[in-house]
């Protein structure tokens, strides 16, 4: 027997006994950015595949910080450490090459990526996650004020998330903080309503006489509507007043003044802007952000493999969500567990699943103890190329409860060992 | 026969994908649990929703069943429940009984 059908002879061997045969040749999947979706990417890779598959996963930053619940820092009940989690699992437990760098450019053609720091890596599968982009200039004069410090978005959780609340602590008793909502879609449907609850929290306790002002450009509350409206009625009365139809346009740090399209100007102690967002800039400037009016990326959403090139990936928040998907940490996480069945599937030679699922639920903190939630649950629909959420099913809370506040903080310390664990 | 024991190996392995491919499917239905639950069943220590890891089949399927009819209450799970098949349910339940707990 010759060589070649011997090793032929124990792969197929090898499959007879139900474990899962090497790819020919070692495939590599490169994942590109370490959020909810890209860590779980990577992770479920390797676990899918049961190790026989190399994943590299590149990214820039030597921890993950959780963007859910970083509302709580701005509150004052939690840390940043308490949303920060190493990326040493994922290397030591689950075998993934961790390389921190960041990705300049992509070669679909040569299934090459060129890093920031001169390199490439070559790839058989690529899975990009690469979050979303804050799109500065849709805001006159926000981008000099960001720049400067003054007006901060402290959407992308960080240093810039101690920062807003260090404004919060110098502001005094009496003064104004305002928060500007860009029209959906953007990141995280319920986080502003979320961030409002939070800072009103703290004025409450620490700033009684100081005023929350939420300028929203959407035409009421994009998540969780009549429960948000109940809390601020109830427990922040006096404290939040939220507009709706606000469509921020100009800021002028200078006089502390936020411009919208149609009433107005308002004057705040702190401004809190956030501008519309699109699809992370390495989707947006390999031409893969061809959906939603070119913000972000068209997919296949069978299994997430983009529509403007082969062999490439993309899940969480830069792609064009399906109806009623929102952009959250949970459906990224999604996302990327049938993503990475689709690739294990596809390299072993597999059919990929016809009829994946996908399910979200989003807590929201009203205070430091009290959270609710919106749940729901997405099928795969042939007919239709599309996920439909499945009817019957998802739905909210009655109201906030400190019961879903345990569940709240459960559901982070599970997803992110989920993600990195 | 030398021709014949290559075919019969040939069709062994091709059973055998479909097989695995199968089980891929199982793991990523199943995978839809881990946010909350941990991955495979295996919650997070001090964690205050049950662990699935190796519960009997049987218990995970009934549960189910009962959020999902509502004869047993709860959060988010009766309004997830409410989102699966029986064969998807009875399809997390094998996979996941099958683990150590």
């Amino acid at each position: 027997m010759t060589m070649q059908r011997r090793q032929w002879m124990l792969g197929a061997a090898a499959l007879a006994a139900g474990c899962a045969a090497p790819p020919p040749s070692r495939a590599r999947v490169l994942v590109v950015g370490g959020g909810y979706g890209g860590a779980t990417a990577a992770k479920y890779v390797r676990l899918f595949s049961e190790r026989t598959i190399d994943v590299v996963l590149v990214e820039p930053n030597e921890v993950f910080i959780s963007c859910p619940l970083s509302n709580l820092v701005l509150g004052g009940s939690r840390t940043l450490a308490d949303l920060t989690v190493p990326y040493t699992a994922l290397e030591r437990r689950h075998g993934v090459r961790i390389v921190r760098d960041s990705v300049a450019r992509i070669d679909a053609e040569r299934r090459q990526a060129l890093l920031a720091s001169g390199a490439t890596i070559g790839y058989d599968k690529l899975l990009l996650a690469p979050g979303v982009d804050l799109m500065w200039d849709s805001i006159e004069g926000l981008r000099a004020a960001h720049d400067e410090g003054r007006v901060l978005q402290a959407w992308k959780a960080g240093p810039e998330t101690l920062a807003l609340r260090r404004q919060l602590e110098a502001m005094p008793d009496g003064g104004v903080y305002a928060l500007t909502i860009p029209e959906a879609p953007y990141r995280c449907p319920p986080g502003p309503y979320e961030r409002a609850c939070q800072v009103a929290a703290y004025f409450k306790q620490a700033k009684p006489r100081a005023k929350v002002l939420v300028f929203d450009a959407n035409p009421d509350i994009t998540s969780k509507p009549a429960l948000f409206k109940k809390v601020f009625a109830e427990d922040y009365a006096g404290i939040v007043d939220y507009r709706p139809q606000h469509k921020a346009v100009a800021v002028d740090a200078r006089r502390g003044v936020v411009k919208f399209e149609v009433q107005e100007e308002q004057r705040a102690d702190v401004l809190n802007v956030l501008p519309s967002q699109r699809a992370g800039a390495l989707a947006v400037d390999s031409g893969l952000a061809n959906a939603g009016g070119q913000r972000w990326v068209g997919i296949n959403y069978l299994d997430f493999s983009a529509t403007a090139a082969k062999d490439v990936y993309v899940v969480g928040d830069s792609i064009l969500a399906a109806p009623a998907m929102p952009k959250s940490g949970h459906m990224a996480n999604a996302h990327a567990k049938v993503a990475a069945a689709a690739i294990v599937a596809e390299l072993m030679g597999w059919p990929v699943d016809p009829a994946p699922m996908l399910t979200n639920t989003c807590y929201s903190f009203v205070d430091a103890t009290r959270v609710m939630h919106v749940a729901s649950v997405h099928a795969y629909v042939a007919a239709e190329k599309n996920y439909r959420t499945v009817a019957g099913s998802g739905g909210l809370s009655p109201g906030p409860s400190e019961l879903e506040g345990r569940y709240g903080w459960n559901w982070a310390r599970t997803i992110w060992s989920d993600a990195l664990g | 026969m030398h021709r014949m024991g290559l075919t019969l190996l040939l069709l062994t392995a091709t059973a055998a994908s479909a097989q695995d491919a199968a089980a891929l499917q199982a793991r990523s239905l199943a995978a839809s649990c881990a946010a909350c639950h941990g991955t495979l069943g295996h919650g997070v220590e001090g964690s205050v929703v049950p662990p699935l890891a190796g519960r009997p089949a049987l218990q995970i399927d009934e549960q189910m069943k009962s959020f999902r009819s509502g004869s047993r209450v709860g959060t988010v799970m009766p309004q997830i429940a409410k989102g699966y098949s029986d064969a998807q349910i009875e399809q997390i339940a094998r996979l996941l009984a099958k683990e150590q707990p």
